[in-house]
């Protein structure tokens, strides 16, 4: 094992006011478990778990709510013993609706049903075979936890013909505020090093590269000492601090020097596989303990919060309870984001659960939260500069405004990974990622459309 | 859905939610600071004259600006400071000693003519301040290259002289370099006008490609097409006005940094063959407006290749 300093620079990138002084150095904290939980049967990419409970039964913590959908899905489980209030819609962060379950958890466990957590058998991993490894973290309900929620056991069962000859270990978190990951390095390197040791046996022993910001010295000390004595290729990879050096991209391209082609193109298709540190420490629980994945740690921050925290909470903690753990709020909040200030969602209310992949909660008082209207593009080439992605967003938010999603795909929309970068930079204030998310839908939506357009066609015919 | 999950009661809007603070007003108000010391230079050497060129050329081009967008029932757009640059900058491209009333023409057709008509900030396809000091030399020729010399109040019997690019008769180095010549009140000190040049680019308000290209490609020609001594060429007349302040308008060049060193050499280039074999002594504004209209042909030609595009 070694460290070595990254020999690649991505182009772009900016350098936002990072905040994290506020919980850097503040130890994980767990909160055990609030009156209500609201698990959200689609916390994962892909199609939302198939739900197995009615109102009124009674379930155990661990238990399955939800079964895997498909190919891309997961199971969803229960945090904590209690009754099924309600299955239903509820808000989610992005701002839509998906099916939850609401469960009370203060409810006694009726006569002759057995209280007991719901554990898996642990495995040795160093004998266990790849296929028990694989089903355990599929069984556990691991998807990525940094942001995107990519079941795990899918990308880490390649498809044929494609060889994983990188692991690369995202421990960037290049977002303002979000200091999970840092605290769950400088916590959990252990884990982090089993984690590792289990993915390496479960791809065929690809080299490992685990990424971290310069400014994160502590998380780099720690990983050092839980992997010094590791056998193989393995390296620390550190970044220069760089939003968005998290981007999974853009930390290929930093940590080995491989470009991912064009959207559909995988990291998989140039050797790769990029997984969260969350992610790895609870795939080593999963396996080592039999744990399955029922809170994530999440860093509550930002001006408007009494005492901000990093807090393990059960998922399905709703948003109000993080804060109230956290001391309440200080002052008028004006802006709450789940998530951290580039990428993050922006939320009406505070009754909006926690799912697997909130790594943040932010409240920021009026004095934090920029408001702004916009002007003319004066085609200073800041966004082209500030693109990671070296799109000309200036021309595709034009096109945007006028509507032409074509030549805004011509302009390789598609590719943008909205980090925000480009609204970060426009003296016009311009929503040019805003745009580039619009024109992205529009086509989605138009592709899709056209799909079922061909399968109602063949249908008929 | 439960009413009580409906009140709304933060602020909604779609990320990002962090900004650079940086702004088009402290853009223009960084260039017209970085334009402050040539002012100062321009009004040392020429006196009263300059100083009531540039103030009747800001007053006049601010008051078209604000009665333009009255007038077409579009948001104000005064606090930008645009057109107070634009007001600044056409001023530093006369001659000391202009009527007055031609230097108020001059910001009235850059504004009302060469920046609102196409729709205001952002949409002119030309440099503005150069358009109307294109316009203002065809139409007034004869006041428009007649310059007052430097300290003129202290030789009252001869106070008006050719430009030394149409003569032929070069001051020395340090006078050159300092700006101790006649010529428009804001491109004779050299020195001024790269210490302003020098703000800009440590305040990354402009990049180094399109000023060094274009005097990269001045001095090239000077040694190519003969004449004076290269540092003579380049210190005189409006080149590096033009290089560092002109032509690095943004509106009006490309965006990106191969797009800008094309430009740069284009305007470099054709300023130098302007000089050499045109009809007027001095090109720099005309090559400038003539690569304003290559700008979006150099931008298409240039198009940035997308991170992991074939």
């Amino acid at each position: 094992m070694k460290t070595v300093t990254s020999p690649f620079r991505f182009k772009g990138g900016v350098h936002p006011d990072y905040n994290k002084e506020l919980a850097r150095d503040l130890p994980i904290e767990t909160l055990s478990c609030p009156a209500e939980l609201v698990v959200s049967l689609s916390q994962h990419l892909g199609a939302p778990a198939t739900c197995l409970v009615k109102p009124g039964d009674y379930v155990v913590k661990g238990q399955v709510l939800g079964s895997r959908t498909g190919f891309i899905s997961l199971a969803v489980h229960a945090p904590a013993n209690g009754i099924v209030k309600a299955v239903e819609p509820r808000l989610t962060a992005s701002g839509g609706q998906s099916p939850a379950v609401v469960l009370d958890t203060t409810a006694p466990a009726p006569e002759g049903v057995d209280p007991t957590e719901r554990v898996l058998a642990p495995l040795d991993w160093q004998t266990a075979p790849r296929e028990d490894l694989l089903r355990r973290i599929e069984e556990a309900g691991i998807c990525g936890m940094g942001g995107a929620g990519f079941p795990t056991c899918v990308k880490l069962n390649p498809p044929p013909g494609k060889r994983c000859e990188f692991l690369i270990v995202n421990g960037a978190e290049c977002e303002p505020y979000l200091c999970a990951d840092h605290r769950v390095m400088i916590e959990r390197a252990d884990r982090i090093r089993t984690g590792v040791e289990i993915m390496r046996r479960v791809l065929g022993d690809p080299a490992v590269r685990i990424a971290v910001e310069a400014n994160k010295p502590e998380a780099i000390a720690a990983l050092e000492r839980a992997f010094a004595d590791i056998a193989g290729d393995v390296e620390i990879v550190v970044l220069p601090v760089l939003y968005p050096q998290g981007s999974e991209k853009h930390q290929i391209y930093a940590t080995v020097g491989r470009v991912v082609p064009e959207p559909p193109a995988l990291p998989i298709d140039v050797g790769c596989v990029v997984e969260n540190v969350g992610t790895v420490a609870a795939i080593a629980d999963a396996v080592e303990k039999g744990k399955i994945l029922l809170s994530r740690v999440t860093t509550v921050s930002g001006d408007a919060v009494a005492t901000p925290k990093n807090v393990e909470a059960p998922i399905g903690t709703s948003y109000a309870d993080l804060i109230a753990f956290c001391g309440g709020t200080k002052g008028t909040p004006a802006k709450m984001i789940s998530g951290g200030t580039m990428m993050g969602f922006a939320v009406a209310t505070d009754r909006i659960p926690t799912t697997k992949t909130t790594s943040g909660l932010l409240l920021l008082s009026e004095r934090r939260v920029f408001r702004y209207s916009s002007q003319a593009c004066i085609n200073c080439g800041r966004c082209l500069r500030a693109c990671p992605m070296n799109l000309d967003v200036a021309e595709i938010g034009k096109a945007v405004e006028s509507d032409d999603m074509a030549e805004a795909e011509s302009l390789h929309v598609m590719s943008c990974i909205e980090c925000g970068a480009c609204s970060f930079s426009c003296p016009a204030y311009r929503p040019l990622t805003q745009h580039c998310r619009r024109a992205k839908g529009t086509i989605r939506a138009r592709l899709a459309a056209a799909r079922a357009a061909v399968a109602s066609a063949k249908a008929t015919t | 859905m439960k009413p009580k999950d409906t009140s709304v009661r933060y602020l909604l809007s779609s990320s990002p939610h962090a900004h650079a603070s940086v702004s088009v007003t402290r853009l223009m108000l960084d260039v017209i600071l970085a334009l402050l010391p040539t002012t100062a230079a321009g009004i040392a050497f020429f006196g009263w004259p300059a100083l009531w060129t540039v103030l009747t050329c800001v007053v006049s081009a601010v008051a078209t600006e604000a009665l333009c967008r009255r007038a077409m029932g579009r948001e104000q757009t005064v606090g930008d400071l645009s057109a107070v640059l634009t007001g600044l900058l056409l001023a530093l491209n006369l001659p000391a000693g202009l009527p007055l009333w031609m230097a108020a023409a001059g910001s009235v057709f850059a504004i009302a003519i060469a920046k609102q008509v196409f729709g205001g900030l952002g949409m002119n396809p030309f440099n503005p301040a150069l358009a109307a000091r294109a316009f203002l030399l065809i139409s007034f020729t004869g006041p428009m290259t007649t310059w007052l010399k430097p300290f003129w109040w202290r030789s009252p019997e001869a106070m008006t002289t050719a430009t030394p690019l149409a003569t032929q008769e070069f001051p020395g180095f340090a006078d050159l370099f300092l700006g101790i010549m006649p010529g428009c009140i804001g491109e004779v000190s050299a020195l001024a006008l790269l210490v302003g040049a020098a703000y800009l680019l440590v305040r990354r308000v402009i990049t180094w490609h399109i000023p060094v290209a274009f005097l990269a490609t001045c001095a090239a020609c000077a040694l190519v097409l003969g004449g004076a001594p290269v540092h003579v060429q380049l210190l005189s007349g409006g080149i590096v006005l033009g290089a560092c302040f002109m032509a690095t308008d943004y509106v009006t060049s490309p965006a990106s940094a191969k797009g800008k060193l094309i430009f740069g050499c284009g305007c470099g280039l054709l300023c130098m063959l302007i000089r050499r074999f045109g009809a007027y002594p001095e090109g720099c504004s005309f090559a400038i407006l003539i690569m304003n209209a290559f700008a979006p042909l150099i931008s298409r030609w240039t198009k940035p290749k997308p991170f992991g595009a074939k």
